[in-house]
């Protein structure tokens, strides 16, 4: 049975590289921050201490505009680290700094480094050249509550549950031999093809290349069932694994 | 050398305080050696449940500040002879704590005593990772409702990752104490089930305390449930898992699971 687990207009929120997480506000900015404030209140300090790019490519709003929606933002704590695909027009002093791909745009010497590196410790860091050979990273035991994986370079297994408040974050696909009751996010560094698999579905949020879906939004036939969630296009599926 | 057991659980209220006393008096039943550290520091509490409150002089800050010595800190029971008291300050900032006073002190108390039973304050902050730092062994004193099973899994992520045992790659022996268990909320199902915490936390279960009235008597006495009334549900529940803190295996019954049986025998709705 396969259930499309997302509407049309979800709100996009993708880990890049080094695991900022991307907004792409949509017009009209007022509708869409209505459905980020929605996505918030499900997902309680979800924004919190998490760097945050802003994505205005494509977006029609001038200086003002861009201003506004700054200060929407961080009266919801959001704090943006940085803009992405902004005219250099409507940028202007006391606004974070421009970015390309997650990266400063003025200073080439920094876009070979992480910006920010939010990994599990017991990782090493791979060269970014590394990261065309897909890796594995196998956690032996359960993932606790307030306990984040991170893992850009590729799959992560965890022979165990991941907690209500545990968070596992892959650059490949998500495999859980337990309980999924936290976060799991596949393709997170943009990869559609990446899906999450787990014994028992009870997830706060799952998220394939930065579509996601919240618990809610699930059809209640899955709970508690062994599941995969793959993406076909925009909509995030899902269906029972026999 | 003795064993160091942390009481702990990340919320409050939970009954660390009430199992900290009632295991500790339940150990020093059977000739051992125990003392109990209170590590809640600014709202010490194990010295009213343990009924020493007129007695303390001097706590565990002086001894870390050097102002006492332990000998003049312990306090000894006045009915249990190799119980011990090490009370915290009621009045001293917990930022006197130190990582290498706390150290001084577990490894003096680990030689003269069989058990140290840590009593570790709620939350996750500086006082809860002093008391479980230097833990052989953790009691995660847990409620069957989901805020405190949340906890109590962040607190086992905590204790693999910021004690001196995980830190050397060893694993830390960790035990779930179920306290505060209600028969009939948990027949009503108004409560977490057994095997639901178990299976979200899925560490070896060491007991099942029931909700009682014994309870708080014995603490208005200032005095362990295990002392005040040994042949209460509580105590004897405690006795248990004391029991098999001490390495015994015993078999686990959930409290009120026999008279279910018996009212579905008789065809009777719980009340
Ligand atoms: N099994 C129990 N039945 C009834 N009351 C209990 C039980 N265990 C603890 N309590 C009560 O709950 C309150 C909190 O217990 P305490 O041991 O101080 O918790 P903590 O140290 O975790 O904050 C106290 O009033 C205590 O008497
Ligand atoms: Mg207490």
């Amino acid at each position: 049975m396969t259930k499309v687990l997302t509407d049309a207009r979800s709100i996009r929120i993708k880990g890049r590289s080094f695991l900022a997480v991307v907004l792409s506000p949509d017009l009209p900015v007022d509708e869409w921050l209505t459905r980020l404030d929605d996505l918030a209140s499900r997902s309680a300090g979800f924004f919190l201490g998490r760097p945050v790019v802003l994505d205005v490519t494509d977006l029609e709003i001038n200086r003002t505009q861009l201003m506004e929606l700054i200060g929407e933002l961080s009266n919801r704590n959001v704090s943006i680290m940085g803009i992405e695909g902004a005219r250099p027009s409507i940028l202007g002093p006391g606004m974070p700094p421009a970015l390309k791909g997650g990266r400063p745009v003025s200073d080439e010497a920094v876009a070979k480094e992480p910006i920010i590196e939010l990994r599990n410790s017991d990782v090493k860091p791979a060269a970014p050249e590394a990261r065309a050979v897909l890796q594995s990273l196998v956690i032996r035991e359960p993932v606790r509550s307030g306990q984040s994986v991170i893992f850009p370079e590729g799959d992560v297994t965890v022979i165990g549950s991941v907690a209500s408040g545990a968070e596992i974050i892959a650059g490949g696909s998500v495999h859980i031999y337990g309980a999924l009751r936290g976060r799991a996010m596949a393709g997170s560094i943009g990869n559609t093809a990446a899906r999450i698999f787990c014994r028992k579905l009870e997830a706060e949020l799952v998220a394939i290349d930065g579509i996601y879906k919240m618990a809610e939004d699930m059809a209640p036939g899955l709970r508690g069932q062994p599941v995969q969630c793959w993406l076909e296009g925009e909509a995030i599926m899902a269906e029972t694994l026999i | 050398m003795g064993k160091v057991i942390v009481v702990t659980s990340g919320k409050g209220g939970v009954g660390k305080t009430t199992s900290t006393a009632a295991l500790g008096a339940a150990l020093a039943q059977r000739n051992e050696r125990v003392v109990v550290v209170d590590f809640d520091v600014g709202l010490r509490n194990l010295d009213l449940v343990m009924g020493a409150e007129r007695r303390v002089v001097y706590d565990l800050i002086n001894v870390i500040q050097g102002e006492a010595k332990l000998s003049q800190a312990l306090i000894r029971d006045k009915r249990l002879e190799t119980l011990f008291l090490l009370p915290a300050s009621q009045t001293r900032d917990k930022n006197n704590l130190t990582a290498e006073g706390v150290e001084r002190v577990i490894t003096e108390l680990k030689r003269v005593f069989d058990w140290v039973i840590c009593d570790s304050p709620a939350g996750i902050e500086s006082g809860a990772t002093h008391a479980m730092r230097h833990a052989d062994v953790a009691v995660v004193v847990t409620n069957p409702e989901v805020s405190s099973v949340r906890d109590s899994d962040r607190i086992i992520g905590l204790l693999d990752a910021k004690t001196v045992k995980a830190e050397r790659g060893e694993r830390m022996e960790k035990h779930l104490l179920l306290t505060r268990y209600d028969a009939s909320r948990a027949e009503r199902g108004d409560m977490l089930k057994v095997d639901d915490v178990l299976e979200i936390l899925s560490i070896p279960l060491l007991g099942i305390i029931p909700e009682s009235m014994d309870v708080l008597r014995a603490s208005n006495l200032g005095s362990p449930v295990t002392l005040a009334d040994a042949r209460s549900a509580p105590a004897m529940a405690y006795f248990d898992a004391a029991r098999r803190l001490a390495g015994e295996a015993l078999p686990i019954t959930i409290p009120g699971e026999k008279r279910g049986i018996f009212d579905k025998i008789f065809g009777r709705k719980a009340a």
